[in-house]
């Protein structure tokens, strides 16, 4: 009996050893965890939770860089309600995302379709489709904007041939915003490639047993690919809205807003007053309003997923 | 359905499989049909980009268009570089980009490791936070970061383009990330047995094992700030010191390049030939590494 007690107090014993030295082992890692994470930590500190904070406290402000920021109270936000061009560039902004981003989606869904299947050169048409989100923001805006001219750009003067009178793009009010969105619909092939990875993580025999059981390419679209591709356009929508919502560079290079801020996107209406007018307040108002619009949209998307994004079961770890 | 696997066949069966093989065909040719349509349309942007870059003056403004330039203006390029500071332009690009490419490397992957590997109160919090950063629309930090940067002195310096790229960057620490999961543990711990630090590991072991993913994160940061055209706009102001993407823009509106459109799409060909070689480049690995891994990273 006694032997078993001493054996157990032994094996208690070498029990507590190897805990201690595996607490110190945790210690350390602990410690060298923190040192890998610092560069970021810093970062986050410095240039995303400090400037937010900032940010919020320079929109009670008034503070043109010059002399010292002046606590204004709510007056930036007072301002922003009775600010017409700001109501003008809220629509105007509205107006662009809930076109551009739904066309887009869907162009992006229907090529990504196409280049789904499997033939001779698929891999050459993905790459042309591609091909124009590589070109930088100004390249793509300044070819536009020449593309767009109204006596000699080339979309005129092809529409001429089939006899349709092209409007004055860039020049003409109600049709500006529209060739923002006629530039935006020729670079969605980073949404189609995510789209493609989502079409291709689907199991074929999914389709051969529903082909089998009779369905129909409708069928087998409306019932195999939406709901497992949900995930992706859930994806594609969250950096489809966040992307909308401040396009800049085009709107600045291809039309500075104008005419008659007719294009006048948030960012544009935000980097002038930063920037042009020097009001750091005013344009931080504005960069909290829309970061709010951002954040109610995301939360509205991500709150509607349950109803209509699947996840499949996969293995592993999910993030 | 399911005897056409038996063999015994049913001479019934046999054309209505061949009948659903050539309706097949005919879906696969619609699509090809349509694909090339689409890849015209694409791609006439990018042919009048280059047609018009190559035209003299005088027959920019032609009815009907001329289609094919007569005669070829290859000197445009030149009249460009004589015109405009666009060597400049690209020696101040390729400083800011191998920075930047340089900085995001090492502080993402450093990172990513830590996230990946390493066990710490608090660790996953400072990952979500990390996370959620991706959704924080910039405009939100530009004010007081601007205002920071003003202060510093460091206005018209790549200072503001660079430095926070040694500090990491949300979407890549996440993607590494994924990709240090993937890597089975045995692999250090033969390292963690001789007694190596983390530090060594992660330096010897794990960067040249993340190779594929690291040429990734390049591509990726060569492309984002190629193109990046803010940063510059609002953190240089000194023509000498612009990039090229800004210094696209500064002509587009200008009056000695603005109205001389071959000249303007001349520039826009010439700032656009390094996406286009990387892209080359990458494109295998590039365009297939998103289809095959894209959202399972």
């Amino acid at each position: 009996m006694a032997s078993v007690e001493a054996q157990t107090q032994s094996r208690f014993g070498t029990l507590t050893v190897a805990k201690r030295r595996k607490i110190s082992g945790r210690t350390r890692e602990a410690i060298e965890c923190y040192i890998f994470m610092l560069p970021v930590i810093i970062g986050l500190l410095l240039f995303y939770l400090g400037p937010m904070v900032a940010s919020l406290y320079f929109s009670f402000t008034d503070y043109d860089m010059l002399s010292a920021a002046e606590w204004v109270g709510f007056q930036n936000y007072q301002d922003l309600v009775d600010d017409d061009i700001f109501w003008k560039s809220l629509r105007i902004t509205a107006m662009y995302s809930v076109v551009s981003v739904p066309l887009g989606l869907l162009l992006a869904l229907g090529l990504a379709l196409l280049l789904n299947q499997k033939f001779a050169g698929v891999t050459f048409f993905r790459t042309m489709y591609y091909l124009p989100t590589v070109m930088s923001g100004v390249a793509v805006a300044t070819l536009w904007k020449w593309i767009f001219n109204t006596d000699y750009g080339i979309l005129n003067l092809l529409l001429d041939k089939i006899g349709i009178r092209g409007p004055a793009w860039l020049v003409d009010e109600s049709w500006a915003i529209w060739a923002l969105i006629l530039t935006s619909l020729w670079t969605v092939g980073g949404s189609m490639l995510i789209f493609l990875a989502g079409l291709q993580s689907i199991p074929a025999d999914l389709y051969e047993a529903a082909e089998i059981d009779g369905a129909g390419s409708w069928n087998r679209f409306r019932n195999i690919t939406v709901p497992l591709i949900s995930h992706v356009t859930f994806f594609n929508l969250i950096l489809g809205i966040i992307g909308a919502l401040q396009v800049f560079t085009e709107a600045f290079v291809l039309t500075e807003g104008g005419p008659n801020n007719s294009t006048l996107l948030l960012s544009v209406h935000l980097y002038r007053n930063a920037f042009e007018f020097l009001k750091m307040g005013y344009a931080s108002a504005i960069a909290w309003v829309m970061f709010l619009i951002v954040l109610a949209l995301t939360l509205i998307v991500f709150k509607s997923a349950p109803m209509w994004v699947h996840y499949q079961e996969t293995q592993g770890e999910k993030t | 359905m399911s005897e056409l696997t038996v063999p015994t066949v049913s001479r019934a069966a046999l054309p209505a499989t061949s009948r659903r093989i050539s309706s097949k065909t005919r879906a696969k040719w619609t699509t090809i049909a349509i694909l090339t349509i689409g890849a015209v349309v694409i791609m006439v942007p990018f042919y009048w980009m280059i047609a018009t870059a190559l035209k003299s003056q005088g027959n920019l403004y032609l009815y009907p268009p001329q289609w094919i330039p007569n005669p070829l203006q290859w000197s445009n390029f030149q009249e460009v570089l004589d015109t405009v500071p666009f060597l400049t332009f690209a020696r101040n690009t390729a400083v800011i980009v191998s920075l930047v490419m340089i900085g995001t490397l090492l502080s993402c992957s450093f990172s990513a490791y830590g996230f990946a590997r390493l066990r710490a109160p608090g660790r996953d919090v400072i990952f979500l936070i990390v996370l959620a950063t991706m959704m924080l629309p910039s405009a939100v930090t530009l004010v007081p970061t601007y205002i920071a940067f003003n202060r510093l002195g460091w206005i018209n310096s790549i200072l503001p383009l660079v430095v926070p790229a040694f500090f990491g960057a949300p979407f890549f620490i996440f993607l590494l990330r994924q990709f240090y999961l993937s890597i089975p543990k045995e692999i250090e711990e033969s390292g963690r047995i001789d007694g190596a630090s983390s530090f060594r590991i992660w330096w010897d072991l794990m960067l040249p094992l993340t190779k594929p993913a690291l040429a990734t994160v390049a591509v990726f940061t060569f492309f984002a700030t190629y193109n990046d055209f803010f940063g510059p706009l609002i953190y240089l102001n000194s023509e000498s010191k612009q990039t090229i993407a800004v210094g696209l823009s500064y002509f587009t509106g200008s009056r000695n390049v603005g109205p001389q459109m071959h000249l303007l799409m001349a520039m826009t060909l010439m700032a656009t030939i390094p996406s286009l070689i990387v892209f080359i480049l990458a494109q295998r690995f590039f365009v297939q590494s998103i289809v095959t891994t894209g959202l399972k990273g």
